[in-house]
């Protein structure tokens, strides 16, 4: 190594936004619209890229960008109170400062689905680092095949984006599936965990990108589903998940195998890591 | 007095050693080597030539470390001991920044470099090799903190004049011979009739320092004995470890049944991970002071061998410790390689050294190598 | 059952349900002669938990909820069933009786083959028969599969 590190940026500092608004999703989960404190910084990410938000004395998670990348004045992020710090995110008031480091991580090839079906499968608060991916083949929807939408939740109860998703639904160049796992008689729509779904989704398989994000397990058994119906696997793009401190490849904790999910993941080639699904406690 | 250049080789007598520590201290450097303490010899600031291990020896096996009076006088008659560089380039705790609350918002701002440069003496050749291993770590990070102290420090190697019974350099290609990357790199000579360094300059800033040092001009002779220590340190290695394919053959075999076999014995207790010179992972705490109007960030060394590590909501992803210590051996000595294009094993040994009951990384190595259950061909892509 | 008369729709027809494509056409059509319409209004039970099973549908428009109802707690559903799918197994399994509450949430159209005659058409002809056992085990399988998977709540924290 030579030279100084002088006028190196450091990639450890988050920058300071604002909370512009705070919208309920759930008993559990919010959607945080953040705004840059100060200057007009124009914002770009890449749909399904993440970045790291800070809360003063509380800490640091990583969460996905689900806002309009079209947007660039705004991240939006939707945060499900799971542990200490996203518990405090999750109650944090218009006005609140949250530190922002990044965006960090790969995104959703979309170009290499320009001119084939798109299959999106998400799974509980896998549907927010998908939305903006849906946003982006929607704006430029002739450019794209059949798009079809398969989303499962817990409970009719757990589902995001409820006035969004009613929206979608009407939409005559989209089919959204929507399905929970249980449900009471109030619910009239589907009830099935999402692999469910899948035999009525309609894509020629072998002219079709998948994008997978849920739980591990479920976009396993997605994955699964869509190359027995003869999906290619290189062409099957599936979202990770993994403890993380840093999001810069320093820190270790979200390695899967040879990746650093934070920067060769999140999202990755369902190829790529298919044998290491299968492979215990890696 | 002539201008040394890169290259160059002179004899630095014994009694001059203490010139050659004020050259240092008057360039503004803090010099940091080994020392006794403890019952071992560690890395600490060496004032004078007494406080380096004069006399002083270690015996090493798995599990097992003894500090040994030796029949000379060396400064470094030894190989290495549970300390590395990197408790000074990546400390174990260290503040990344620090915020003050200003109404609802917050100004973070980053811990400024401060303290002289460090002079690291005795670097060994495997050092040498780890420091460079955390240089690509961290400079792939763009972590400025780690390139800052990296880039003002100044490594003095000093080639080993014998192996411990733990060390497998020769296998892992990174020692004993000191490589081109270094400031200044000795070799300790020491005969009945004569205590003398052998030095090479690596760098520019070597050269400096050794401008108002007394040195003698280096024979032949002299390359020669060079040449003869290194081959009969090489010729001492406690242990071997076939390295070739060994990327494929652990990436392959994450089922082998011995992973199982040493997840019985490790105790989870992450000696290995500390004492390790290329490990890297850390974690980051929030500190706030008592007003709560300000915020310390911090990091400190981490390891895989915790179970809050894998953690994900709330449960840990590696739960029992077979896996734990198949994650910290597959990184170590074959993800890595897809990391960062090398293994991330320098050979050192003080992972079996410091192994509490003794696992030893090339034992482990050599068992899958030995009995690969059916193989299973990986589609890489 | 609160099964009303077939409507005047267009007749179903067996064939054209996905259970018994690829099946020997001459026993298809054996099924067939046991096969009669069913249509169901939104909210009519095909069949309640604990009545006897004496009924296999196979689903052709509309859907229809598996429900377990508990003591204590909410009516609950726990799989939905819509055009192409089967329901029901527990005709096949003594004592035949329901496992569960299967509901019409959508008016739905069914063709339903009468239990007892099935299981003898089944019987006197083996061979067929268990090739309608393979047709229906995958099905029973994956819907065990789910069962579990949901059981796994995979959605938890």
């Amino acid at each position: 190594m030579s030279g100084s590190a002088e006028g190196m940026p450091n990639p450890w500092l988050p920058v300071p936004y604002s909370v512009q608004e705070r919208r309920s999703e759930t008993p559990d989960t919010v959607t945080l619209v953040l705004a840059p404190g100060a200057g007009p910084a124009p914002l770009r990410f890449g749909p399904g890229q993440f970045n790291m938000l800070y809360l003063f004395g509380i800490g640091e998670v990583p969460i996905s960008i689900c806002g309009d990348p079209a947007d660039s004045q705004h991240y939006v992020h939707t945060i499900r109170s799971a542990g200490r710090i996203s518990d405090a995110l999750c109650r944090v008031a218009p006005g609140a400062t949250v530190g922002v480091r990044g965006p960090y991580g790969t995104g959703w090839p979309i170009r290499e689905a320009v001119g084939h079906d798109v299959v999106i499968v998400a799974g509980g608060l896998g549907l927010p680092p998908l939305r903006p991916a849906l946003l982006e083949i929607l704006r430029h929807r002739d450019r794209y095949g059949r798009v079809e939408v398969i989303y499962g939740a817990r409970s009719p109860k757990d589902l995001v984006y409820y006035d969004q998703i009613q929206a979608w639904r009407s939409r005559p160049d989209l089919r959204f599936q929507t399905t929970v796992d249980t449900a009471g008689h109030d619910w009239h729509g589907d009830v099935g965990v999402v692999t469910t779904r899948l035999p009525d989704a309609r894509f020629e398989p072998k002219d079709t990108v998948a994008f997978l994000c849920g739980p591990e397990i479920m976009m396993k058994l997605t994955a699964q589903a869509l190359v027995q119906r003869g999906v290619d696997r290189d062409a099957i793009w599936v979202s990770l998940e993994r403890n993380m401190k840093c999001a810069i490849g320093l820190c270790g904790h979200c390695q899967f195998g040879a990746d650093f999910v934070c920067r060769n993941g999140p999202v990755v080639r369902y190829r790529a890591v298919e044998r290491a699904f299968s492979t215990r406690e890696l | 007095m002539v201008e040394l250049a890169v290259g160059d080789r002179r004899i630095l007598a014994r009694s001059d050693f203490p010139a050659f520590l004020d050259a240092l201290n008057k360039l503004g450097y803090r010099v940091v080597g080994p020392t006794v303490r403890d019952g071992a010899i560690v890395y600490g600031p060496i004032d004078r030539v007494e406080d380096l291990p004069v006399g002083w020896t270690e015996r090493q096996e798995a599990g097992k470390y003894r500090l040994e009076r030796r029949g000379d006088e060396a400064l470094f008659g030894y190989a290495v001991g549970p300390h590395s560089w990197k408790k000074y380039l990546f400390p174990a705790h260290e503040r990344l920044w620090t915020a003050s609350r200003k109404e609802s918002r917050f100004v973070p701002a980053p811990e400024p470099a401060d303290g002289p440069p460090l002079a690291f003496l005795g670097v060994r050749a495997c050092e040498l090799a780890a420091i460079a291993l955390q240089d690509h770590v961290f400079a792939k990070a763009g972590d400025v903190a780690y390139a800052t102290r990296r880039a003002r420090a100044l490594r003095i190697a000093v080639q080993c004049g014998q192996a411990g019974g733990t060390c497998f350099c020769v296998s892992t290609g990174t020692g004993p011979a000191v490589g081109p990357s270094h400031d200044l790199a000795l070799t300790e000579i020491l005969t009945a009739e004569r205590h003398v360094f052998f030095v090479e300059v690596g760098s520019p800033m070597g050269a400096r320092v050794l401008a108002s040092v007394p040195l003698g001009p280096a024979s032949v002779e002299d390359e020669r004995t060079v040449e003869q220590i290194v081959a009969r340190t090489s010729a001492s290695m406690g242990r071997t470890m076939v390295v070739s394919g060994i990327r494929d053959l652990l990436v392959n075999h994450p089922e082998h049944p011995r992973w199982e076999l040493a997840g019985q014995r490790c105790l989870a207790c992450t000696n290995c991970t500390m004492a390790c010179p290329t490990c890297f992972c850390q974690t980051t705490e929030e500190v706030p002071d008592l007003s709560g109007e300000r915020v310390e960030r911090w990091r400190r060394w981490d390891s895989c061998f915790n179970s809050a590590f894998s953690e994900l909501h709330g449960t840990p992803i590696r739960k029992s410790t077979s896996s734990r210590y198949r994650q910290w051996m597959t990184h170590k000595l074959a993800t890595w390689h897809d990391q960062f294009g090398s293994s991330g094993c320098v050979g050192c040994g003080r992972c079996i050294t410091w192994c509490p009951v003794g696992i030893d990384i090339t034992e482990e190595a050599a068992a899958i190598r030995a009995s690969p259950p059916p193989q299973v061909v990986e589609e890489r892509t | 059952m609160t099964a009303t008369p077939a409507s005047s729709e267009s007749p179903l027809r067996l064939a054209d349900h996905p259970f018994v494509w690829g099946m020997d056409p001459e026993f298809v059509a054996r099924l067939s002669s046991i096969a009669f319409e069913r249509s169901f209004e939104s909210g009519a039970l095909l069949v309640r938990e604990g009545d006897p099973a004496e009924e296999f549908w196979l689903l052709f428009s509309g859907k229809v909820a598996m429900e377990i109802v508990l003591p204590g707690r909410p009516r609950t559903t726990i799989q939905t069933l819509g055009s192409g799918d089967i329901v029901g197994w527990s005709w096949l399994i003594e004592p035949f009786v329901s496992r569960f509450d299967a509901r019409a949430v959508k008016p739905t159209r069914a063709l339903g083959l009468r239990a007892s005659r099935l299981r003898s058409l089944m019987d006197a002809d083996p061979a067929r028969g268990y090739h309608l056992l393979r047709r229906l085990l995958p099905v029973i399988a994956e819907r065990l599969e789910n069962t579990q998977l949901q059981l796994l709540d995979l959605h938890g924290r």
